[in-house]
């Protein structure tokens, strides 16, 4: 199975970069699940949590405050002003 | 001693004082300055990605924004002049005023009328001192801007630039900051941030093909949020490049100094030596002359 490319990035930083299984962040309709294969998106986030499963099976969660996810070709960037990354 | 061996002295001693400063304030600079461009370069992703995401959006909607759309008349010019908040950094803060003072007369010889944002203290005393008038003015934080800082800064031009012309708002707004070049060359230029010019020419650099993205929730809504985050972010950058400039031409100029210092030092040591040859050759020949007169009485 393919795997995703994250990358989390904040205004003043990059915060993460690497393979996940799957992105869980909430957008301004609802609660939106990443996975390979994704169409390609532009979308809004509302400040809330985000959760990537990486790729070695370990949680990445942080909370955003507004931004925008883009994914394509399995590539996903999550951008947002503030980041706050948890453990 | 003879009194202009110590008034030579004493100012030896006062250079020396001064050295020791402005030695200290080149190395602290020099110490910001790497940490100014790290966030500089830090700041690259986040441009990026938002680069991209309105490229994809400008090749794919013709959506108009408000944002994005010239207005056919001009009446107001807003511009944003980002100077330091301190000054003993050479020509720095008056090349960015004086930048800014070119831009305004070019605004008003179009007939537009100008309202003047400042950012940093130096930009403020001299608008105070002359009396000028300027709308909104933001300082302390030109050597170390931060992400908030630019977004205050920017809400209130867009807010201000949505206001209807009437009420007091803007047709267009400028900027006026220093572009880091290099560590010896920084540059007052002139940015025009709203309406904003269509995405950089990035886009024909980069042949690859953006995918037909589906929009989440749609078009409008993702203009509307992102337009205001690359005003932001334009604004961001123009701060961390200013402040990078401002450290580097900080740096330079009080490396001059201690040169300078270094001279005076040397002239003044000279001439107390030759203060004390004279004194000690007089002493001499009023010795000389003394036995002399003893030795022929």
């Amino acid at each position: 199975m393919s795997e995703l490319q994250v990358e989390l990035v904040a205004a003043d930083r990059r915060v993460w970069v690497g393979a996940a299984k799957m992105v869980r962040c909430r957008t301004s309709s609802g609660e939106l699940g990443v996975m390979p294969g994704h169409t390609p998106m532009l979308g809004i986030l509302v400040n809330g949590e985000l959760i990537i499963h990486q790729a070695d099976g370990a949680k990445q969660a942080a909370t955003i405050d507004s931004g925008f996810l883009s994914v394509e070709h399995d590539r996903v960037t999550i951008v947002a002003d503030h980041v706050d990354v948890q453990g | 001693m003879g009194a202009q061996m110590r008034v030579y002295r004493q100012r030896i001693r006062s250079v020396q004082a001064t050295k020791k400063i402005t030695r200290a304030m080149e190395l602290i600079a020099a110490s910001r300055v790497v940490k100014a461009r790290q966030r500089v370069v830090e700041s690259g992703p986040y441009t990026h990605a938002l680069t991209k995401a309105l490229s994809a959006l400008a090749e794919y909607s013709n959506e108009a924004h408000a944002l994005i759309t010239e207005k056919s008349e001009i009446k107001r010019a807003a511009v944003l002049v980002i100077a330091g908040d301190r000054g003993l950094s050479g020509g720095y803060n008056s090349s960015v005023i004086k930048e800014s003072e070119q831009l305004v007369r070019k605004l008003q010889e179009e007939g537009k009328e100008v309202a003047i944002y400042l950012c940093g203290q130096r930009a403020i005393n001299f608008y105070k001192f002359r009396h000028r008038d300027f709308v909104a003015s933001w300082h302390g934080f030109s050597d170390a801007p931060q992400f908030d800082h630019a977004k205050e800064i920017a809400d209130r031009l867009i807010a201000d630039f949505s206001m209807d012309i009437d009420a007091g708002g803007n047709d267009e707004v400028h900027i006026v900051y220093t572009r880091f070049k290099s560590m010896v060359t920084q540059e007052p230029r002139v940015l025009r941030l709203v309406p904003l010019e269509v995405v950089e020419g990035e886009t024909t650099a980069h042949p690859e093909v953006l995918p037909l993205y589906a929009f989440e929730p749609n078009v409008e809504a993702v203009l509307d949020a992102l337009l205001p985050k690359y005003v932001t972010n334009r604004v961001y950058t123009c701060l961390l490049g200013s402040a990078a400039s401002q450290l580097a031409a900080q740096q330079r100029a009080m490396k001059s100094a201690t040169d300078n210092a270094d001279a005076l030092i040397k002239t003044y040591t000279r001439l107390a030596n030759q203060a004390r040859q004279a004194e000690i050759t007089q002493e001499i020949s009023e010795i000389v002359g003394g036995a002399n007169a003893l030795a022929s009485a």
